[in-house]
């Protein structure tokens, strides 16, 4: 369950918004954040807050590549997969970082850190092959700095 | 060549409010609220030419001209800077050097209109963006340049900003509204048009970053002067270019409308990466039709790049070299847009992964001489779909038939593609 005061705070900006919906994907975003992931628990806790249904939450979940109903590592790293990165070579990293991370795409490695999945372009185009991971963006990647910014990512949950 | 949108850029982070005025920002809005009247407004924008950046290339002064005013309720303007069209990432330099531009364009269009809740919709991802604009929001705010009778003058606008949580289809209008709305993205049916019934089914504006970005300068400046920007005569104002794959400089530039394409190439790319070789490139954006070195001598405007087969859509162009299998790329382009698809509609939802795997065939050495009819079939049959997504798709499919009918032949008499060694 989350707390009292978060509860309190999201019924507010539902209360602010023009119709309750229109906070659905900030409600949801914030119950991630607090999970991790959008749990079950998560979906009744939002479906109440905005006075939904959870089936009428749960539509809006899975429409959103941002929005995880499923366990995700602490990290989840998405590389982009369009066809800029890709006329750079954004596969060879894929592959690359699945070897790397032992898992294949959609994977979660086993001590939990990252998942790996693909994603639409990042808006980065020029400095492909672009990755991004939580809010950090990272641009003309190689094998070499992938694996550098792996270290880097580990080092911060050290 | 004078700068517009790219004017004020300083390369360490965004302008401040105190840049932007200094450099004569905000006199725009101060000159239209003091003493032009709505309609005033929209003439100049009207007669400047400016045309949406946002990929359909519709006159902005038109589109804020079919807007009633005498119906009851409120009106809005939503700008959209969903910007996830590969090979895009113009609105993002844009922001992240300089919001104030949007900021100032935004009150503009929303006193033309008799806005007084406008909403910026921005897509995940875009934290730099997302923060500059959250501060100048606040800063104008504070400023009395937004919020309750700006500068004095009894007009009062809000400016919300709507951070999105990551689907393409977000950006067609009308599947945006929806977004904003809290339901679940598909687009709507038109007509009833947004200008007519949108958001909350109050009557609609939806403009893309640069387009409003852009209205400041006209309205200091007057239409003529925006036109004159042009290289061409038919054309108006400069353009936000943005350049990928195998050129050298892959870099976002402001140019003016109508340089050709070669120019583009030859000059602020600074020619092909080394030891590259041009073969084609995506024009504007992932949805429009291949061209190739025969087109260089295309002015790069609206109209012009139709005329040549393809769009100008979004200004991505995204360049690729000899050694680049075209049936690779468009099965690369289509892998995005089956993923993308919401699935509202049969011809797109069940067409593109379809469409999808007869090129994963030819990609696989499996193509056969009768796969080729087949894709000039689907780009038919996704022509009916409901929005514009599916056909946008097919625009990569009928550049690979019209100009590398052969590279798609050679995969099906070699039995694998020739690319790959
Ligand atoms: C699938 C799809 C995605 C789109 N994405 C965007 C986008 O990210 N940004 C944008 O400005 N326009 C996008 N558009 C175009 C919008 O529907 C609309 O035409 C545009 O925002 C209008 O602004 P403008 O007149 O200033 O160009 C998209 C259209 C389609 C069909
Ligand atoms: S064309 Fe595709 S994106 Fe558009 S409504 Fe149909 S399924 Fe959705
Ligand atoms: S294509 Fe990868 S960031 Fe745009």
């Amino acid at each position: 369950m989350i707390p009292e005061s978060m509860k309190k705070e999201l019924l507010e900006k539902v209360a602010s918004a023009v119709t309750s919906r229109e906070a659905a994907v900030d409600v949801m975003k914030e119950l991630q954040r607090h999970y991790g992931w959008l749990t079950d628990e998560a979906v009744d806790e939002a479906a109440e807050i905005l006075g939904l249904s959870p089936l009428q939450v749960d539509e809006l979940a899975t429409f959103y590549e941002m929005i995880y109903r499923r366990p995700v590592g602490k990290r989840v790293i998405q590389v982009c997969d369009s066809i800029s990165c890709w006329s750079v070579g954004c596969d060879g990293i894929m592959e690359h970082l699945k070897r790397r991370l032992g898992v294949e795409a959609g994977g979660t490695t086993e001590d939990g850190m990252f998942t790996l999945v693909p994603c639409a372009c990042l808006g980065n185009c020029g400095e492909g092959p672009t990755m991004m991971i939580g809010d950090t963006l990272y641009g003309r990647l190689t094998a070499e700095r992938v694996d550098e910014i792996l270290e880097m990512e580990n080092k911060r949950y050290e | 060549m004078e700068l517009v949108l790219f004017k004020h850029n300083k390369p360490e982070g965004p302008l401040s409010l105190a840049e932007y005025r200094a450099a004569g920002g905000f006199q725009a809005l101060r000159k239209a609220l003091g003493g032009m009247s709505p309609e005033e407004v929209q003439q100049m924008v009207i007669d400047s030419g400016l045309r949406g950046r946002g990929g359909a290339g519709f006159p902005t002064g038109k589109k804020w001209s079919f807007v009633p005013r005498n119906l009851p309720g409120p009106r809005y303007l939503i700008c959209n800077c969903d910007e996830m069209e590969p090979g895009t990432y113009k609105d993002r330099v844009l922001l992240e050097a300089n919001p104030w531009l949007l900021v100032e364009g935004m009150i503009l269009a929303g006193y033309v209109l008799g806005v007084e809740h406008a909403f910026i919709f921005i897509r995940r991802g875009y934290e730099t963006p997302a923060r500059n604009l959250r501060q100048a929001l606040a800063e104008a705010g504070e400023a009395g340049l937004l919020g309750k009778n700006i500068l004095s003058s009894g007009f009062s606008m809000e400016i919300d900003l709507h951070v999105s949580a990551g689907r393409y289809i977000c950006g067609e209008e009308t599947a945006l509204m929806n977004a904003l709305e809290g339901k679940r993205a598909n687009p709507r049916s038109k007509p009833p048009f947004p200008a007519i019934r949108g958001l909350w089914g109050g009557p609609t504006v939806v403009n893309n970053v640069e387009t409003l970005s852009n209205i400041p300068s006209i309205v200091q400046n007057g239409p003529e002067w925006f036109k004159g920007l042009a290289r061409i005569p038919e054309a108006a104002g400069n353009k936000l270019f943005c350049f990928s794959g195998h050129v050298r400089n892959t870099i976002c530039v402001e140019l003016p409308l109508g340089m050709t394409l070669g120019e583009m190439v030859e000059g602020p790319c600074g020619g092909m990466a080394p030891g590259k070789k041009f073969k084609a490139c995506i024009p504007g954006g992932a949805s429009t039709p291949f061209f190739t070195a025969s087109h260089f001598d295309v002015p790069m405007d609206f109209d012009a790049v139709a005329k040549a087969g393809s769009r100008l859509g979004t200004g991505g162009v995204v360049v690729f070299d000899e050694q680049t299998c075209m049936v690779g790329a468009t099965l690369n382009l289509i892998r995005f847009y089956a993923r993308e698809s919401c699935g509202w509609c049969t011809p797109c939802r069940e067409g593109l992964p379809y469409v999808q795997d007869v090129l994963e065939r030819f990609e696989n050495g499996l193509g056969e001489e009768g796969d080729i009819e087949l894709l000039r079939e689907h780009v038919k049959y996704l022509s009916l779909a409901f929005c514009p997504l599916a056909p946008g798709a097919m625009g990569p499919v009928t550049g690979l038939l019209q100009y590398f009918e052969d590279e798609i032949r050679d995969h099906i008499v070699k039995k694998k593609c020739p690319f790959k060694t």
